[in-house]
């Protein structure tokens, strides 16, 4: 449950008020609505590592795509089926 | 050598491997304090590569494992005995209580629901007002934000049937209490990259000044730990201490402001009881005064009672580096992923289980 898995901004889909903010993510096919607050920066088509549909910060897209093959690979996606809300 | 051609770059682990080879000429000790490094360590048969002079120990770094048993009672009974929507993550679910877990009272007839996110919960609660939802937030400093989050939020929006169970614990604490013990075999220790990336660097620095311990900011894919243990080696062969960071491309010095921010609003730091260890002083968080009304213990009046831990369970002394898994002689006879009798044995990120599936 401690792993960041990367992903890219699809979409900003709510604004609060001018630093809450949420949008859908795209993990390699799958795509979740996150919480975007922490990364106040991160525009559509940004990359960012998401912990427990929270964004926690702004990666490069070599640098996610790797990442996100190896814990593809390695089996450590799962986390992102529990749940999963209808696309 | 057998994983080695499925690493992501095998030249570079390659080099990686022959220059720790060259460098170590003494025997060292270094652990890892995260629980999904461990897990990749175990996972990518990385600890048979290592020359043998390099023990890797693998830390306290699992939130599942080091959740005490009264904790996990006190969510059993909310479940239980409140009637609430219990929540939490699902490698929580396994983990033996005193009596019973979780998925166990679930089967009983508890409303106990796995999510991805505690933001999750605070929509859960808002679509059922008639219902009490509780999130079990567990976690270290990674998942704070998130827990935090849910909390702000649910405030903002008036979510008023929606509180947290907290049980957060902090890793330069949990350092400092090895480092402390008189036992301690640690020489360095690789910091969590993820835990760094939302809380920066800084509270390592007087860690590394205080025991003289190298510390090395590392991530958890195969290239990145070899780094990070090539690194902290040097340095240890060299008779340095020194804060580094091997997962520069992700980890910024300062960490995440706004995160850490989230974490100080909602949040206090307090002794924290660590299962299998005991309790160390200013080791967790607890929600504020300022969010009293969405502390699930404040709400329903709980009072955490002093549980045993299990006695047949060497938990502790496995989370302090001090014996192996399999040196434990409940592993793999009385002790299985199926029937846990400690957690290191529920989690994927726990030590018991990583080496139960993959070391042979
Ligand atoms: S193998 Fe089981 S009993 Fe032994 S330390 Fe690990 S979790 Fe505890």
């Amino acid at each position: 449950m401690c792993l960041a898995i990367p992903g890219k901004i699809a979409a900003i889909t709510g604004q609060l008020d001018e630093t809450f903010r949420t949008g859908k993510v795209s993990f390699g096919g799958i795509q979740k609505e996150i919480n975007l607050t922490m990364v106040p920066e991160a525009k559509v088509g940004d990359y960012v590592l998401v912990h427990v549909g929270v964004a926690i910060s702004v990666v490069d897209e070599e640098e996610a795509k790797t990442t996100f093959e190896y814990l593809k690979k390695m089996g450590e996606v799962e986390e992102l089926h529990e749940n999963q809300e209808a696309p | 050598m057998k994983f080695l051609t499925e690493y992501r770059n095998p030249e570079v682990v390659r080099e990686y491997l022959d220059e720790l080879h060259r460098t170590v000429t003494q025997p060292w000790t270094i652990m890892e304090i995260c629980g999904g490094q461990t897990h990749s360590l175990v996972k990518n048969g990385i600890l048979d590569l290592l020359p043998k002079q390099v023990t890797m120990v693998h830390g306290p770094g699992c939130p599942v494992c080091v959740t005490p048993l009264g904790i996990i009672d006190e969510a059993i009974y909310l479940a239980e005995n409140e009637g609430v929507v219990l929540c939490s993550f699902g490698d929580m679910l396994r983990v033996p209580g005193s009596e019973k877990s979780l998925l166990e009272a679930k089967a009983g007839g508890a409303d106990v629901r796995i999510l991805y996110s505690p933001l999750e919960a605070v929509k859960l609660a808002q679509e059922h007002p008639d219902r009490e939802v509780v999130f079990f937030a567990v976690g270290f400093e990674t998942t704070a934000p998130a827990n935090a989050l849910s909390v702000v939020q649910a405030k903002q929006l008036g979510v008023k049937n929606y509180a947290i169970l907290a049980s957060h614990v902090l890793v330069p604490p949990a350092m400092e209490a090895i480092l402390g013990d008189p036992d301690n075999v640690i020489n360095a220790f690789l910091a969590a990259g993820h835990v760094c990336t939302i809380m920066g660097m800084e509270e390592y620095f007087p860690v590394v000044e205080k025991y003289q311990v190298p510390i090395v900011v590392t991530g958890f894919e195969p290239v990145d730990l070899l780094q990070g243990i090539l690194m902290a080696v040097k340095q240890l062969e060299r008779g340095e201490a020194k804060l580094e960071n091997q997962y520069a491309r992700v980890v910024q010095r300062e960490g995440n402001l706004l995160a850490m921010q989230t974490i100080e609003k909602v949040f206090e730091v307090s002794d924290r009881s660590w299962r299998g260890i005991g309790t160390i002083p200013q080791s967790g968080y607890e929600v504020s005064e300022t969010y009293a009304s969405f502390d699930a213990r404040r709400k329903f009046n709980l009072q955490l009672a002093p549980v045993e831990e299990n006695k047949d369970c060497i938990a502790g002394t496995i989370l302090k580096g001090l014996k192996k898994p399999f040196e434990c002689p409940n592993f793999r006879t009385k002790c299985t992923p199926e029937h846990p009798l400690g957690a290191p044995m529920v989690s994927s990120e726990g030590a018991c289980a990583a080496y139960y599936h993959f070391h042979a």
